[in-house]
């Protein structure tokens, strides 16, 4: 019941949005989120755009990832 | 004819059933058989084992992307025929058709069928035409039943299937499935997936031709791979191991389906060949399909396990493993 | 730059305590990701990944479904409603059955369809069933901003949502579970930010992480919280951060408590857990189908021998109900956990359970 998709928007009709993911193009409500601009990231859950979505940074999983890493095993 | 619509009396065996024949199903299907108008084909063939099969046809909505009713219709008896390794011949065409069904609608699945039955090499010799009131039936629905000639030394089937045999699929999965699903308009989806619906005899001669030893066929439509993986590990009673990162799938078909929540293994195909082959030909049966047009995208995607048992296993992405099972129902009906 | 796989399975392996550790994931979504990956195949054993009652089809009550088919079966009834529901069983019958006796129900997508099918049917009273957590909150009440911008006044909801943190508190809380950890919801995440959840580390010394749904992202998770346990330093981890931040969607709860309040709700398996579900405010009432319909009492009874709560609150596995795989299967389930597409006992079956 969470499936959501990230999708990027390519088309914005009043508070309706055409969003795009590997061919796949979902219209949605984008009356949940503010500023939405063609271009950007967004959840798409039940016909609505729940999220906007940023790059992901994994740059802390990395850093605890390669502290574990690097310790000597006993 | 100067109706636009087909109306009761072209299925009730008069005048009208007349015109509807002569004038619109033979302009698109005519052949020495067919042209006779008899109640039966007369047909020369060669003694041997013959092979028979039937499909009905009741695809909802019957235009998608990649085709249409007609397509399915000869493609799917073409193709029963083709897996067990005979020669498609002859099919009979029966057609229930909904009173008030377009004529142009009709004519277009007719020179579908045309283009497919051509492609396929193989005659509609026989046919039937029925016209049901309004609301009995939805639009149209066909009937194919085909014969094809088995040659000598072909024997093709799960009795011939043994451990480490090697499976590999034709193509690319669940094109047609998802084709239809969102060709009926239920979601507010768009895309450009075509149904991959397709005759495969072609295909499957220069398969065999490849000299590979191969034990078993099949071609999975409704249910997709996994149901007809699943049907062959209950008959063989062995294990059967596929391999998730070899399963052939288009990005925008694995997009649509997750956007639905709905799993890959289980969409239908209607162009795809499934094959059983020994281990030691499995190379050289994947660069023989390979190297045919209707098998560029052909994969090895896993293998019969020397374990009795009747499990299909999933080795999944991240290295653990899944059962796979048949699904209690439909996950989408009319499919095909 | 995304972690790589192995790297996190073998930096897991070095933090897996000699000890068990108990994990418990609270959304549906993520038992399924967790049982169609096979990450169980490759944890060490060590780690127990237990399921929690994140599976919002799952934790309704047997009445909410038996209301749901006697609705169908009224006079001018367009039930509208997501696909989970149709084949849960309820005391007689599911809506699937009801259906294919001639009941009105349409499943749609969204929410947002049923507004279509009101404007098509001004003559009769369209229904959805507003199942769901936060996640889907929004887009139930973005349906209702739709339903009074275009003057729509035959759509309805039944409503049956439930908010996740009143549960976690429950299960953190509880000392027989014995939870170390949780895999908390991504999507659900998305909607109402990091903040709800730091009880959960402050107070319960719980490790947390959010995660995603592909399976390196809940390998990702089940890292940090490991890290967290070694350390002994909890907080929320946030490795989700492209769709996860501390605020969450402020103008998708804005909306959320412009038209509900919580309200006490029972959680099948659990009981009744304070404020944990959402009743619609006085003002948009008229929205509520019990306002325009008396429901009869309606008799509901939980099926006999069927052990969902204690598979809902983790206590046991699939396996160890009674009627698993012998009375309740996929294809004749007794109980919500087996027939939600998202529940423990139906993930178990479909995929872990040899047959």
């Amino acid at each position: 019941m969470c499936l959501g998709i990230p999708m990027r928007v390519t088309e914005i009709n009043e508070n309706k949005a055409i969003c795009e993911q590997s061919g796949t193009r979902v219209e949605a409500y984008i009356d949940m989120l503010d500023d939405v601009r063609i271009g950007d990231y967004v959840l798409i859950h039940a016909g609505f755009a729940i999220k906007k979505l940023s790059e992901e940074d994994a740059t802390e999983t990395i850093r605890l990832l390669s502290e574990v890493l690097s310790q000597d095993t006993r | 004819m100067k109706k636009d619509s087909i109306l009761l009396g072209h299925g009730s065996g008069g005048k009208l059933t007349k015109s509807l024949i002569e004038e619109v199903i033979l302009k698109y299907l005519s052949c020495p058989e067919l042209d006779v108008l008899e109640d039966q084909a007369k047909l020369d063939i060669k003694c041997g084992k013959i092979a028979f099969t039937t499909d009905s046809h009741v695809v909802n909505p019957i235009f998608f992307k990649g085709g249409d009713i007609g397509d399915l219709a000869v493609n799917g008896t073409v193709n029963d025929l083709a897996v067990g390794g005979a020669v498609p011949l002859y099919l009979s065409c029966g057609f229930i058709i909904e009173e008030g069904f377009s004529l142009s609608d009709f004519e277009r699945i007719l020179s579908s069928i045309h283009k497919a039955a051509a492609k396929a090499n193989v005659r509609i010799v026989t046919g039937d035409t029925k016209v049901v009131e309004k609301g009995k039936a939805d639009r149209i629905f066909i009937n194919t039943s085909g014969i094809g000639i088995i040659p000598d030394g072909r024997d093709f089937g799960s009795h011939r299937i043994r451990p480490n045999d090697r499976i590999i699929v034709s193509g690319t999965i669940a094109d047609h499935g998802t084709d239809v699903m969102l060709s009926r308009g239920d979601f507010p989806f768009f895309s450009d997936i075509k149904s991959d619906t397709n005759s495969l005899n072609s295909l499957i001669e220069h398969m065999i031709e490849s000299g590979a030893e191969i034990h078993a066929m099949r071609d999975p439509t409704r249910g997709g791979i996994a149901t007809t993986l699943k049907e062959f590990a209950l008959a063989v009673r062995k294990n059967i191991l596929i391999d998730e990162k070899f399963i052939p799938l288009r990005k925008n078909v694995s997009s649509a389906l997750g956007i639905l929540g709905l799993d890959p293994l289980y969409v239908a195909c209607e162009g795809r060949v499934v094959v059983f082959v020994r281990d030691s030909d499995a190379e050289k049966l994947l660069n023989a399909m390979r190297n045919h047009i209707d098998g560029r995208d052909a994969a090895i995607i896993g293998t019969v396990l020397n374990q009795d048992g009747t499990d299909l296993i999933l080795r999944t992405e991240i290295g653990g493993h899944r059962f796979v099972d048949m699904l209690p129902g439909d996950q989408l009906p009319r499919i095909c | 730059m995304k972690p790589d796989i192995s790297g996190i399975i073998e930096g897991i392996k070095r933090l897996t305590p000699k000890k068990r550790v108990r994990i418990m994931e609270v959304c549906g979504t993520h038992t399924v990701a967790i049982a169609k990956s096979g990450i169980k195949d490759i944890l060490p054993e060590e780690i127990k990944l237990v399921s929690g009652p994140g599976c919002p089809v799952c934790v309704t009550p047997q009445e909410y479904i038996d209301r749901a088919i006697w609705l169908s079966k009224q006079k001018d009834i367009i039930i509208t409603t997501f696909g989970d529901l149709m084949r849960v069983p309820g005391t007689e019958e599911s809506l699937s059955s009801a259906k294919a006796e001639g009941a009105d129900i349409r499943v749609l997508y969204s929410p947002a369809g049923a507004v279509e099918i009101a404007r098509e049917n001004p003559s009769k009273t369209v229904v959805f069933l507003a199942v769901g957590f936060e996640t889907t909150i929004p887009t139930i009440t973005g349906t209702l901003e739709i339903a009074i911008r275009e003057k729509i006044k035959n759509l309805f909801i039944l409503c049956a949502h439930k908010i996740v943190p009143p549960a976690l508190e429950v299960l953190a809380s509880s000392e027989d579970l014995m939870i170390d950890g949780f895999i908390l919801p991504g999507h659900v995440s998305a909607v109402i930010g990091i903040r709800p959840y730091e009880f959960l580390s402050r107070i319960h010394r719980k490790a947390c992480a959010i995660s995603g749904f592909e399976p390196y992202q809940i390998l990702e998770a089940i890292f940090l919280i490991l890290r967290q346990i070694s350390g002994n330093q909890f907080r929320i981890a946030n490795p989700y951060n492209s769709t996860v931040d501390y605020e969450g969607n402020t103008k998708a709860q804005k909306s959320i408590s412009r038209f509900f309040i919580p309200s006490d709700s029972v959680w099948r398996g659990i009981g009744n857990i304070p404020s944990s579900g959402l009743a619609l405010r006085e003002e948009f009432s008229y929205f509520d189908i019990g306002t325009r319909i008396s429901f009869p009492d309606i008799q509901s009874r939980e099926p006999k021998g069927c052990r969902c709560g204690d598979v809902l609150k983790g206590i046991i596995e699939p396996s160890e109900c009674p009627l698993f795989g012998k009375v309740c299967t996929y294809e004749n389930p007794v109980g919500a956990c087996m027939v939600s597409s998202e529940g423990s006992c139906a993930a178990y079956y479909r995929y872990r359970k040899k047959l």
